[in-house]
């Protein structure tokens, strides 16, 4: 099958044509055509390296953990905690009692508004959240809110879609408890100044969760340097499977939480009358976790920091700016979200066409977009759009495809102009 | 462009698209419901004036969407008016079966499915016939007294 051609463009130290390589998928063709697949935000490519590590263990090495004294079970524990090391030292938490595994970035984001807010906060207290939010870092929190009596209050980004601090720190009163907040919006790519805001929230007496799930892909994360209370991200996001997702939190507010879901696993002793919990982080996992999926996790991870989060975000930048301007080129075009500090992702609009009708004919040309509201109905209503469509660029992207995406909006304008 | 896409996009749809009929709301409608596509978002209200004989005097709508669902909520404006609440729930049964029947279906019995033969490229698009639907399941939903209709029942 004949791959298109690749340019490395940031002076070859990026092995961009490697890269494709170890992803399967690429070589695809849709509709006859090569696949140029831009919905990253959305869930990414795997790569050889975690189908591999998956398979091995379901091939090699599994059975139930924490389970059986037996060779394989202790060989799929090993395996499994050895996932959590792995996440420990992506995110340098300076612990791993403080990893906690899920099942993605919303069941996290649950667990802190169930376990942490709705035991702590009282009725009247704030909890802030921004109006870029993805639905599963709103929802959560008017569920606490209306059962608790909370209040939940909006920063509203610029016209630009920047986020702005001081309009944070306008909002914040004695009565705010929580602030969560996305590191990086999943429609416009604003990358909000997680160190500044939670200095701001602590310097306030409050707690900051953030959900990641668009920001461990694109940029380094430190939750120490961060300093952030609590820090969620999705496995799927990050070239890993679907069905694991991770919650950090610091150690002394984990302790305190009671647990979130009881079963199996997460207790210490159970008799009829009573149970006491496991020490972290198993207090805050029951039942049988996701173990392939976290080993599958564990090899992204360090597939991604093989080729170097600084190199994957160079090369990001580069295709961000190249598309920017190539689809600023398209008549009627319009970009929503143009902040300073943006990952590479590029939301629009296009006068002649809805989202859905270009999403189906740039199909057509083998190109994969998002189209829609995105989970962020509140920002849609923010920037005054119905939906728009969402081009997200991953470690793999290329120049070229970036171009075929415009050479197919051309003829969506074609037909529609 | 490709036949499939050509066949999708239609010059009627596309004039209906870029042209909806029926655009307002009426001072005289004794039936609406709103159209809810949880999955994309679009939403659409849909108006009617049925008389005592149960005929649909006016019909019109308001909301944005896609291409396919503006023109099929545009076109059945323009069909159901004149028909009896009866004859407007039966189009809505046939031209459902014609969006998600194969091919080889054949629909040519009837003047308005024949008109609305133009929407049936959705076939060969799947995830975009509840485009075409929405306004029907709006339309069915009002008539019925109720005031959502969503695409995900
Ligand atoms: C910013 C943000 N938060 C949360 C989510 C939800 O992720 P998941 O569905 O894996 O829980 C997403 C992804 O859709 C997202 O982009």
């Amino acid at each position: 099958m004949a791959q298109p051609q690749i340019r490395d463009d940031i002076g070859g130290q990026y092995e961009l044509s490697r890269i494709r390589e170890d992803f399967p998928i690429l070589s695809e063709e849709i509709h006859g055509k090569p696949l140029a697949f831009l919905d990253n935000g959305a869930s990414a490519q795997k790569p050889r390296q975690v189908i591999d590590a998956v398979r091995a263990i379901y091939e090699t090495e599994y059975a139930n953990v924490h389970r059986g004294a037996y060779y394989l079970s202790e060989q799929a524990t090993a395996r499994y905690e050895g996932a959590r090391d792995i996440v420990q030292c992506f995110l340098n938490a300076s612990s791993r009692q403080e990893i906690v595994f899920a099942k993605n970035v919303t069941e996290a984001i649950n667990l802190v508004a169930y376990s942490y807010a709705r035991r702590v906060l009282e009725p009247g207290d704030e909890i802030i959240i921004t109006d870029m939010e993805h639905h599963s870092n709103i929802v959560p929190w008017q569920m606490i809110r209306d059962e608790r009596g909370l209040v939940l209050k909006y920063v509203s980004c610029t016209d630009d879609g920047e986020f702005r601090i001081e309009d944070l720190a306008r909002l914040i009163t004695p009565k705010t408890k929580l602030i969560s907040l996305t590191h990086v919006s999943n429609v416009m790519g604003t990358v909000v100044p997680i160190r500044e805001v939670a200095k701001l929230a602590h310097d306030n007496g409050a707690k900051l969760m953030v959900d990641g799930a668009q920001a461990v892909m694109h940029m380094p994360v430190d939750v120490q340097y961060l300093d952030c209370d609590f820090y969620a991200f999705t496995g799927h996001k990050i070239y890993g499977p679907s069905g694991i997702g991770v919650l950090y939190g610091k150690a002394e507010l984990l302790d305190a939480m009671p647990p979130f879901l009881g079963g199996g696993d997460m207790i210490s002793t159970v008799t009829m009358e009573k149970s006491t919990w496991a020490a972290l982080p198993a207090k805050f996992e029951a039942g049988t976790p996701p173990i392939a999926q976290a080993v599958g996790l564990g090899a992204a991870l360090e597939y991604v920091s093989g080729v170097g989060i600084e190199a994957i975000a160079a090369h990001e930048n580069d295709l961000l700016s190249y598309a920017t301007q190539q689809l600023s080129s398209v008549k009627g075009l319009k970009i929503v979200g143009t902040a300073p500090s943006k990952t590479s992702v590029i939301s629009f609009t296009l006068d002649c066409a809805h989202p859905h009708d270009i999403s189906t004919i740039i199909d057509r040309a083998g190109v994969a977009v998002r189209a829609g509201h995105h989970c962020a109905q509140p920002l849609m209503e923010r920037m005054g759009v119905s939906a728009t469509t969402r081009a997200s660029f991953g470690m793999y992207n290329t120049r070229e495809e970036a171009d075929t995406l415009v050479a197919a909006l051309e003829s969506v304008r074609e037909l529609f102009g | 462009m490709l036949d499939e896409l050509r066949n999708l996009y239609q010059e009627v749809i596309l004039d209906h698209g870029k042209d909806p009929r029926n655009f307002r709301k009426p001072d005289n409608a004794n039936c609406e419901a709103t159209g809810l596509n949880p999955l994309c978002g679009d939403r659409l209200v849909v108006y009617l004036s049925v008389d005592e004989s149960n005929i649909v005097q006016d019909a019109a709508f308001l909301g944005n969407g896609c291409a396919i669902s503006m023109a099929s909520a545009s076109m059945m404006t323009e069909i159901i008016r004149g028909k009896t609440k009866f004859e407007a729930e039966e189009l809505f049964r046939r031209f459902h079966e014609m969006c998600t029947s194969d091919e080889k279906a054949d629909f040519s019995d009837d003047e308005d499915i024949e008109r609305l033969m133009v929407l049936s490229g959705v076939r060969q698009f799947p995830v975009r016939v509840k485009c075409a639907t929405l306004a029907w399941h709006t339309m069915d939903a009002a008539l019925k007294g109720e005031e959502e209709a969503t695409t995900e029942r």
